[in-house]
């Protein structure tokens, strides 16, 4: 058993070097590093002061609550009708509907262009329907439109595998007891899914939070939080703020994750 | 028991095909793009051709190479550092395994811009690291490693290995022959979603390298995302009408190197 553990320590070890060396290393670094700027330690709390950042922050903030919200409720229906209905078609419309899980955020950028850019289709519609253009890709309302494409895939696989467990004789129980179809979904199906959804929703959350690829592609204007970390460190060359905005960044967004998995139970890491 | 089918059932339908068709007409729309003669002209005006994939594959044959070479490294890299620590961890049910366990996942509630930015100011500095490729190799690895783990270890949980080795232990096998004849097989379903999953990642992974603005020019994918930003960046400007046509003006490179438009 001794060798064993040796053995299983061996295994483990160049795993976790790795971590500690290029993840848990250079986060202590960036820690330090927000504090190198003419402030010291202060720019953490200078940074939490300024109008700008703050306005981004919150800003970031709001835009993946949206995201997440949005997204939460489309998966949730689709997630749960074709977890619980068996039709012609069904595997047509989960494929298609999961298709875009491998999509990485600047292509995503690109299609969110090609519907509502200036050559969009949305535009051509409302310029042949309304005679005017209707554009939004560069816009906030872009963004959310984009992170909406990218976490749906997500969000709605781990819904259906979480209303696959769900027993239906729970609902036909609470019909039978005279629910309305409405409490039925209220009583039973989304406290079933209590955990799906916090799993779900978290990890949307921190990918909205910290999505780059999208915003970078479709324009610098739109000022969330990791565009202004961007634009701080290569333009600004201001290397102590952006190490204390990334720091604040990543742990604001660990702290939402660990707060849902803590009410989840330990099942958000595997939503992942 | 066949389900009744009323409103419920069409509505839910409905629903369902809208959020399908949302998902789906982007990604026609790329391809008809694509494939489009002059895009500023339109499908139906200027005709369908193959010029611009042979054109891509002409310009970017050596970059989509580059891409490919990255995410097989990158799977290499997650096989070797992930399934030892996934059975390692699967073997031990310990506080200590729990804290490793937790560390490894958590590359990805992270954001990656700000991984990316803590590996720069941590490594930037030493040698030629930052230029060569393996410094993107790093952050693929980085951000790729907690999947391949999760989906090792999940499976390796659900197959019930203690026992397993304890029948190959009992019957004489050794520590390396009971994980090569036993442990591997039975993780081979986890495995191979792992490796799936990294390749998928790795090939679409752009986040971690985009944070120095050297690695716009150095990683394949930050490349082919600057093409698709000045891209973006002419449509805002709503400058496609004044671009000269594709007969008089062959692709420049501009001052960073860079062909300024993938699509005259």
């Amino acid at each position: 058993m001794g060798r064993d553990r040796l053995a299983l320590a061996l295994l483990a070890a160049p795993a976790i070097a790795f971590l500690a060396a290029f993840f848990l290393l250079p986060l202590a670094l960036m820690l330090r590093t927000g504090a190198t700027g003419p402030d010291g330690w202060a720019t953490y709390v200078l940074v939490l002061g300024n109008p700008r950042y703050l306005a981004s922050l919150w800003k970031t903030v709001a835009l993946a609550a949206a995201v997440t919200a949005a997204t939460l409720v489309v998966s949730g229906i689709a997630g749960v009708f074709l977890a619980r209905n068996r039709f012609r078609g069904r595997r047509v419309l989960t494929a298609f509907l999961t298709l875009p899980l491998a999509f990485p955020g600047v292509v995503i950028g690109f299609m969110v262009i090609l519907l509502a850019g200036r050559q969009g289709v949305i535009g051509e519609l409302t310029m042949a329907v309304a005679g005017e253009r209707l554009v939004f890709a560069y816009s906030l309302a872009g963004l959310f439109v984009g992170y909406l494409y990218f976490s749906i895939p997500r969000t709605v696989l781990t819904v259906m595998a979480a209303a696959e467990k769900l027993d239906p004789a729970l609902e036909e129980a609470a019909r039978s007891l005279g629910a309305s179809p409405w409490a039925v979904v209220r009583d039973v199906i989304l406290p079933g899914l209590k955990g799906a959804f916090l799993a779900a929703g978290a990890i949307c959350f921190a990918t909205a939070m910290g999505a780059f690829g999208t915003a970078f592609t479709l324009a610098t204007r739109i000022d969330v939080l990791p565009m202004v970390i961007y634009a701080e460190f290569t333009v600004g060359a201001n290397i102590a703020v952006a190490a204390a905005l990334s720091f604040l960044l990543g742990a604001i967004t660990w702290v939402v994750l660990a707060a849902a998995r803590t009410a989840a139970g330990g099942t958000v890491a595997a939503a992942g | 028991m066949r389900p009744r089918r009323g409103a419920g059932f069409a509505a839910g339908v409905a629903f369902t095909g809208l959020v399908a068709v949302f998902l789906i007409f982007p990604v026609f729309l790329s391809v008809l793009a694509g494939v489009t003669a002059n895009y500023q002209r339109g499908v139906f005006a200027s005709g369908v051709t193959l010029a611009w994939v042979e054109r891509v594959l002409d310009l970017y044959a050596h970059t989509i190479g580059l891409s490919l070479g990255l995410a097989l490294a990158t799977l290499a890299c997650t096989l070797v550092l992930g399934v030892p620590v996934a059975y390692a961890l699967a073997r031990n049910p310990g506080r200590l395994a729990r804290l490793a366990e937790e560390a490894l996942v958590m590359p990805v509630a992270i954001p990656g811009i700000a991984t990316g930015l803590a590996l720069i100011l941590a490594w930037g500095a030493v040698g030629g690291f930052r230029t060569h490729w393996t410094f993107i190799l790093v952050g693929h690895v980085l951000f790729t490693l907690p999947f391949m783990v999760r989906a090792t270890l999940a499976v390796m949980l659900a197959v019930n290995l203690p026992t397993l080795e304890e029948a190959a232990r009992s019957l004489g096998a050794g520590f390396l022959a009971r994980f090569r004849t036993v442990v591997l097989p039975n993780a081979a379903p986890g495995i191979l979603a792992g490796s799936l999953m990294v390749v998928t990642l790795s090939l679409g992974e752009f986040n971690m390298t985009s944070d120095a603005a050297h690695a716009v020019h150095h990683d394949p994918a930050g490349r082919a995302c600057r093409l698709l930003r000045l891209d973006a960046a002419r449509d805002r400007l709503g400058l496609h009408a004044r671009l000269p046509g594709p007969a008089r003006s062959p692709p420049r490179r501009s001052a960073m190197g860079i062909r300024p438009r993938l699509r005259p």
